[in-house]
């Protein structure tokens, strides 16, 4: 998908969470958001695109729970 | 067999708690004290003659018909204005009584057309009834004197006659219109024997202040007042109750039935909600239902370029399931998707789910509500845990203040709207926040407290400030909260709400709305009484709709509106089954009940009971639909009842979506926008062909029965099956009640319903289980479904569609009372002669910046496209906000409405797009015309 409309998309949920005074609780907060309501391949292809070093102008707090949601994957698609 | 005529107690019912016992003709009778003798004799098994009177409508005194003696007291007092006493004796028959009687009908019958065996109301006729019930024999004055017998008939109505000849001047017409509809449109004109009938100043019908809602011509004895279709037709010989297909009230009516055609549609004396109101969409406009443009055969083509082809049911569920499957595997299981509508019926929707998550493999299945109340579902199961409405219509009665958000209730949800303003006649207050006057903020004997006139895009700011208000003032009702809500949120929510920046006076700037103002509405709104909120898609059609879900949901909370009468945050759904189609799992993420897919147990239950394994893992929601087919990962698409290429935003991206996809089966009553670009047309069956249950905005589950056989041979559900039989995942229904047995077996929320019990109470509202056997009208009552009652931050984030000095204007939609939605079935109706085209609103200040005047053609562009479309020049909307309806396909709102969507269910952002109105120049319109001119040619 547009990569482009993926991260204004996540921006927005970001943005939502955002003023949460517990950071963590924030980045866990968009993190469930995406795991509940993404399909997986609108969340693989964010996660490749911020794995990959592309931050056109995805929010700190969303790239961190991109970040999170792929190190979950990660971890339970291992052996 | 139902039979057409209802009994009617003569006045309406009283509920004082106390009881009296009187005998009547010697028959002892026990009511509740303020009931009126007719009625109470109507409840004895004896019938007094009346005529004035009717069960709907608060008694009146004037025929003089209904006269008993009553022992111990002189003169013969009526005895529908006469309540009843403890010990009373009355006799309704005598000679002198009957006497007295003949000479009333005496009256009335010298100045009436013996017309009687041509009369269109003949059989079904109160003043012929009664005529025989006193035995009038003969008529002493002749029929020569005085009368109204040549007065002429006015047709303008195009669904209803009014024939004065007729009329009795029983005033029961023009009671019906202010007690049960609230227009006040009809009034007795002149005095004694000149005084007549008359709708507004003696005009004709039509250019009155009538909104047609059917309540006079269902309230009046005789054949003055007749529909069309019965003056064609003659009278039924039966009904058959079922619901409403158009808008979220769900009005339960009587379909009259000749034969297999329908004579009319009359709402439904003991049904809920309307208990026997309409409007004229339910009421007169279900003509679309046998419109030559009805498909009726099964078509499909190989290509879209290529004519379609009629074919056999059977080829045409073949074709259907080749094709799918054909995507399936060439691109993968998760290549195809189904759209659920909700227009239809649960029944219908659960399938086309189930068929996604069973057949298909995936949970690519998403429902039209997506572009309208998914924000809705998001904010009320976060604050409250389940994702409905918590009050019955019925509760609105109970409110002593009522604020009206993003919605317009006389046009979009009439017959609540009647309810609505019956309560505010009474004395309840009124705030209205919407960027346009909406009729409600003036109308007879109503106006608002306040009318929050704000920018589109900005309601979370308005509704925070009115919070900072109640918190910063000590408005707060603690000890609800601490008893029934979550209290650390709400620590952390008071604090936020708290800060300056959401004080009325930050957010004036941004809202247009005046500190003083939103300060005034916000101490109303905690100090009133039962505070209720009533919104609508002016709230969720927002990039910020599920932010402001929650923010009235924090409000409400704050000021303990909940959990009882008068109370609540009440959605009002657009489309009959929104809510129905969201309750039995039409989201890509959740099973029925709002439960998420994710959770091992409740996928272990369906997995047992569909004998299927599930995906884990939420599909695909409509736009992102759109996106994966550009980006090819989507590919083929079944789509139940809805028209996305004309609903949906941003025309131009959805078109080319669909041009994207490989294979589309479509399953409609009419060819539309989006059959354009399909493969496989299956025909569809409409609300009076087929059984099922329809949900409405107060999770009332109501039943749709079969009225006629489907024009195309089968019902939808039927569709669906065999469709699923086809792809090798075997359905086996032989009716729908089977199909509701097994969501009540898989939903906690619905383990009580059946059809046998919704036979028997003729409806019910969910939650209906052990708990409540017979449904909740009122949710959240002692305690939150989840628990606690969640506070959410809701920070104020405006929207990235800003206006520039290329799109300076910012345009927002809605709709009107004749049309429904894209217009498909009530453009097929006569409701067209009161709304031939959509004009843009705009003010008298922007037009005259722009050279516009009244009724010229504009151009109306955004970022996305353009379209032309005629002025319309008002204060109605403020300067710097322009406003069109959307229920001409030509006008074209959605061309030029964007992507923008609800950060949390991408709900489009129909209600902010910014652009810019120019008039169309003469060469432009000579080019138009042009154009058009070369594509009716092209199309011949
Ligand atoms: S039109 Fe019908 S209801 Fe109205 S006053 Fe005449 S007879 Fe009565
Ligand atoms: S149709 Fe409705 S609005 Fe019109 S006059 Fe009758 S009651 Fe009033
Ligand atoms: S209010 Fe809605 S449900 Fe009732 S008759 Fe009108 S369109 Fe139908
Ligand atoms: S019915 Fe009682 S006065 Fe008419």
């Amino acid at each position: 998908m547009e990569i482009a409309h993926l991260v204004v998309m996540a921006n927005q949920i970001a943005g939502f969470f955002e003023p949460l005074p517990d950071r963590d609780e924030a980045i866990k907060s968009v993190a469930r958001h995406l795991r509940n309501f993404w399909d997986p391949r609108m969340r693989k292809q964010l996660a490749a695109y911020v794995i990959q070093g592309g931050d056109g102008g995805l929010k700190p707090l969303a790239r961190d729970a991109v970040l999170m949601l792929h190190a979950e994957t990660q971890s339970r698609s291992a052996p | 067999m139902l039979s057409i005529t209802d009994k009617d107690w003569g006045t309406p019912a009283r509920n004082s708690g106390q009881f009296a016992t009187l005998e009547i003709d010697g028959k002892p009778v026990t009511v509740p004290v303020g009931t009126s003798i007719l009625r109470a004799a109507a409840l004895a098994g004896v019938n007094i003659p009346k005529l004035c009177a009717t069960d709907s409508l608060e008694p009146f005194g004037s025929c003089r018909l209904c006269l008993v003696k009553i022992a111990g007291r002189g003169g013969y007092p009526a005895s529908c204005t006469t309540p009843v006493a403890a010990g009373m004796k009355v006799r309704t028959q005598s000679d002198k009584l009957g006497e007295l009687r003949r000479n009333v009908m005496e009256l009335y019958i010298s100045d009436h057309p013996l017309d009687c065996l041509t009369c269109p109301a003949n059989g079904n006729c109160e003043l012929q009834d009664m005529a025989g019930v006193v035995g009038l024999r003969h008529v002493r004055y002749g029929y020569s004197g005085r009368n109204h017998l040549d007065s002429p008939k006015d047709e303008s109505n195009p669904y209803f006659v009014f024939d004065p000849s007729k009329c009795i001047v029983c005033s029961r017409c023009v009671r019906a219109c202010e007690e049960v509809q609230g227009t006040f449109a009809l009034t007795i004109q002149g005095r004694g024997f000149a005084s007549v009938v008359s709708p507004g100043q003696h005009e004709p019908f039509i250019d009155s202040e009538c909104v047609s809602c059917g309540a006079c011509v269902q309230a009046c004895p005789t054949a003055t007042l007749m529909e069309k279709s019965i003056v064609e037709k003659g009278q039924a010989e039966h009904s058959v109750i079922t619901t409403c297909g158009y808008c979220g009230v769900g009005c339960s009516f009587k379909a009259e039935m000749k034969g297999n055609e329908v004579a009319r549609m009359v709402p439904n004396k003991d049904g809920q909600p309307n208990y026997g109101h309409s409007c004229v969409k339910g009421r007169f406009a279900w003509g679309y239902a046998a419109h030559p443009d009805r498909v009726v055969k099964p078509l499909i083509r190989e290509r879209r370029s290529e004519p379609w082809r009629k074919v056999s049911w059977e080829e045409a569920i073949n074709c259907a399931a080749a094709g799918l499957r054909r995507v399936r595997e060439k691109y993968g299981k998760d290549s195809v998707g189904a759209i659920t509508s909700s227009r239809c019926t649960n029944e219908e929707t659960y399938l086309v789910q189930k068929l996604v998550r069973a057949a298909f493999g995936n949970n690519n299945v998403d429902t039209c509500a997506r572009v309208c109340h998914s924000p809705t579902g998001y904010g009320l199961k976060t604050a409250f845990g389940t994702s409905a409405g918590t009050q019955d219509f019925a509760s609105v009665l109970k409110a002593d203040v009522i604020m009206v958000i993003g919605c317009n209730p006389t046009d979009g949800h009439p017959v609540f709207a009647s309810m609505m303003k019956r309560r505010l006649r009474e004395g309840a207050k009124l705030i209205v926040a919407d960027p346009r006057a909406i009729d409600l903020v003036k109308s007879p004997h109503i106006e608002a407290a306040s009318h929050l006139q704000l920018r589109p895009g900005t309601n979370v700011a308005l509704v925070n400030a009115m919070a900072h208000v109640v918190v910063t003032e000590g408005l707060t009702d603690e000890t609800f909260v601490a008893e029934r809500c979550d209290t650390s949120a709400y620590r952390t929510w008071k604090e936020f709400i708290a800060k300056p920046h959401n004080s009325p006076e930050a957010v004036e700037e941004a809202t247009g709305v005046a500190a003083r103002a939103i300060r005034a509405a916000a101490r109303l709104y905690a100090t009133g009484g039962r505070a209720a909120i009533y919104y609508g898609l002016g709230v969720t059609e927002h990039s910020q709709g599920s932010t402001m879900v929650l923010a009235m949901a924090n409000l409400a909370m704050a000021t303990g509106n909940l959990g009882r009468e008068g109370v609540g945050v009440n959605p009002l759904r657009g489309q009959n089954n929104v809510q129905g189609s969201c309750d039995v799992g039409s989201f890509p993420h959740e099973l029925s009940g709002y439960r998420h897919i994710s959770d091992p147990v409740l996928r272990a239950a369906f997995e047992q009971a569909w004998g299927v394994s599930l995906d884990p893992e939420p599909g695909l929601r409509i736009p992102n639909m759109f996106d994966a087919a550009l980006d090819g990962s989507f590919k083929g698409l079944y789509i139940q009842g809805e028209d996305i290429a004309q609903s949906d935003p941003n025309t131009r991206h959805v078109v080319a979506a669909l041009k994207a996809m490989e294979f589309i089966v479509i399953q409609d009553i009419f060819f539309n926008e989006t059959s354009k670009y399909a493969h496989v047309f299956l025909p569809g069956s409409s609300f009076l062909e087929k059984n099922g249950t329809f949900t409405n905005s107060e999770r009332r589950i109501s039943r749709v029965r079969k009225a006629i056989p489907p024009l195309a041979g089968k019902e939808d559900w039927e569709v669906t099956v065999a469709l699923s039989n086809a792809l090798d995942y075997t359905m086996k229904y032989s009716h729908p009640s089977e199909i509701m047995d097994e969501i009540a077996r898989l939903t906690p929320t619905f383990t009580g319903v059946s059809y046998e019990k919704l036979d028997r109470l003729g409806s019910v509202q969910w939650p209906c289980n052990e708990k409540a056997p017979r449904g909740t009208p009122v949710m959240h009552v002692g305690q939150f479904v989840r628990g606690k009652g969640n506070f959410t931050i809701t920070e104020y984030i405006p929207t990235e569609e800003r206006t520039s000095r290329r799109y300076p204007l910012i345009l927002t939609t809605g709709r009107i009372l004749t049309q429904y939605n894209v217009g498909t079935q009530t453009r097929r109706t006569s409701n067209v002669v009161w709304h031939r085209e959509d004009r843009l609103e705009i003010h008298p200040h922007d037009a005259e910046q722009r050279g516009i005047r009244d009724g010229d053609r504009v151009e109306m562009s955004s970022r996305a496209g353009a379209t032309t479309l005629r002025a319309l020049v008002t204060e109605r909307v403020q300067p710097g906000v322009v406003y069109t309806t959307f229920h001409h396909p030509e006008s074209g709102a959605n061309v030029v409405t964007t992507e923008n969507s609800d950060w949390a269910t991408n709900c489009p952002e129909y209600k902010v797009t910014a652009v810019q109105v120019m008039p169309v120049t003469r060469a432009a319109r000579r080019e138009e015309v042009r154009l058009y001119a070369a594509e009716a040619s092209a199309a011949k």
